[in-house]
């Protein structure tokens, strides 16, 4: 089970780590879109745009299904979800330490300056 | 410019790195003080909300100091992590090793102050990605009961594997 997530984590932070493909997953998340649409949006050739996508699609975060003639991207929800959660819960760690430091914080910076008056 | 965000933010910066940040609202050796004395950093470390205590916290902080945290209901239950400072600069540089994982991040925290406020930098270096992405990833398995707890003691340790004892 850690074997099969490490792996899924490995390509989804690689995808992630490039400008386009992230601008992709942006715009896939307000509408499904073809290959050729994001192609043009982004101003890339139609390959670069299919690399982009492959890569992506490996990484299990977005779907392609061909219709007809096009090939429709959608955003493969839950392992993004799944990503974003975690950091989102570490994140919540951090801050409700860091709510706990401030009031320490204000306490000792407080008393300093309460020293300091009666210096 | 308060623009400066209040709110803790994090991001995994590389493969083998998370950066946690936040800024607080006094000076730099205000906040240093609230890390370096064991009696004040027992009282935020491990915050109510996390649900698991720490229930005893010995820090020896200068440079090749070492440092003892244990976490958990009772002492037959807990958790301990343990490592060294490597680096103490007062008020402005923390750097510690996690040493109850093989594999454990080296933590560097930095104390930047800008107009009588504090910039905190919290930053994980994992010594390969393949044990960040460990972290990352058995932290998306926990989802209940006793895996949450070591899910939250693991966090506790920032993203170091816990020992049990």
């Amino acid at each position: 089970m850690v074997q099969y997530h490490q792996t899924r984590f490995d390509a989804s932070f690689a995808a992630l780590s490039d400008a386009t493909r992230r601008g992709v997953l942006e715009q896939l998340g307000r509408s499904d879109a073809s290959i050729t649409d994001l192609a043009e949006k982004f101003h890339m050739t139609l390959t670069g745009m299919k690399k982009h996508v492959s890569v992506l699609e490996q990484a299990g975060l977005v779907t392609t299904e061909k219709i007809g003639r096009v090939r429709k991207c959608r955003l493969g929800r839950s392992r993004l979800e799944e990503e974003a959660g975690w950091i989102e819960r570490y994140r919540q760690l951090w801050d409700a330490r860091f709510d706990e430091l401030d009031k320490i914080v204000e306490e000792l910076n407080q008393k300093e300056k309460t020293d300091g008056r009666n210096k | 410019m308060d623009a400066i965000s209040e709110r803790t933010n994090i991001e995994r910066t590389s493969e083998r790195e998370l950066v946690v940040t936040r800024t607080f609202a006094a000076p730099a050796h205000i906040v240093f003080e609230a890390w370096s004395k064991p009696e004040l950093f027992k009282r935020w470390w491990a915050p109510k909300s996390i649900g698991i205590p720490l229930l005893s916290c010995e820090m020896d902080v200068r440079t090749g100091g070492t440092y003892r945290l244990e976490f958990g209901h009772d002492a037959s239950t807990s958790w301990v992590f343990y490592g060294k400072y490597i680096e103490v600069i007062p008020n402005a540089r923390l750097v510690w090793t996690n040493e109850e994982a093989a594999d454990g991040a080296v933590t560097t925290v930095t104390f930047e102050e800008k107009d009588g406020k504090t910039l905190l930098v919290v930053h994980d270096l994992y010594p390969t990605k393949d044990a960040l992405d460990e972290a990352v990833a058995s932290g998306s398995t926990g989802g209940f009961g006793e895996q949450f707890e070591q899910l939250d003691a693991l966090l506790i340790a920032l993203g170091a594997i816990p020992v049990e004892r």
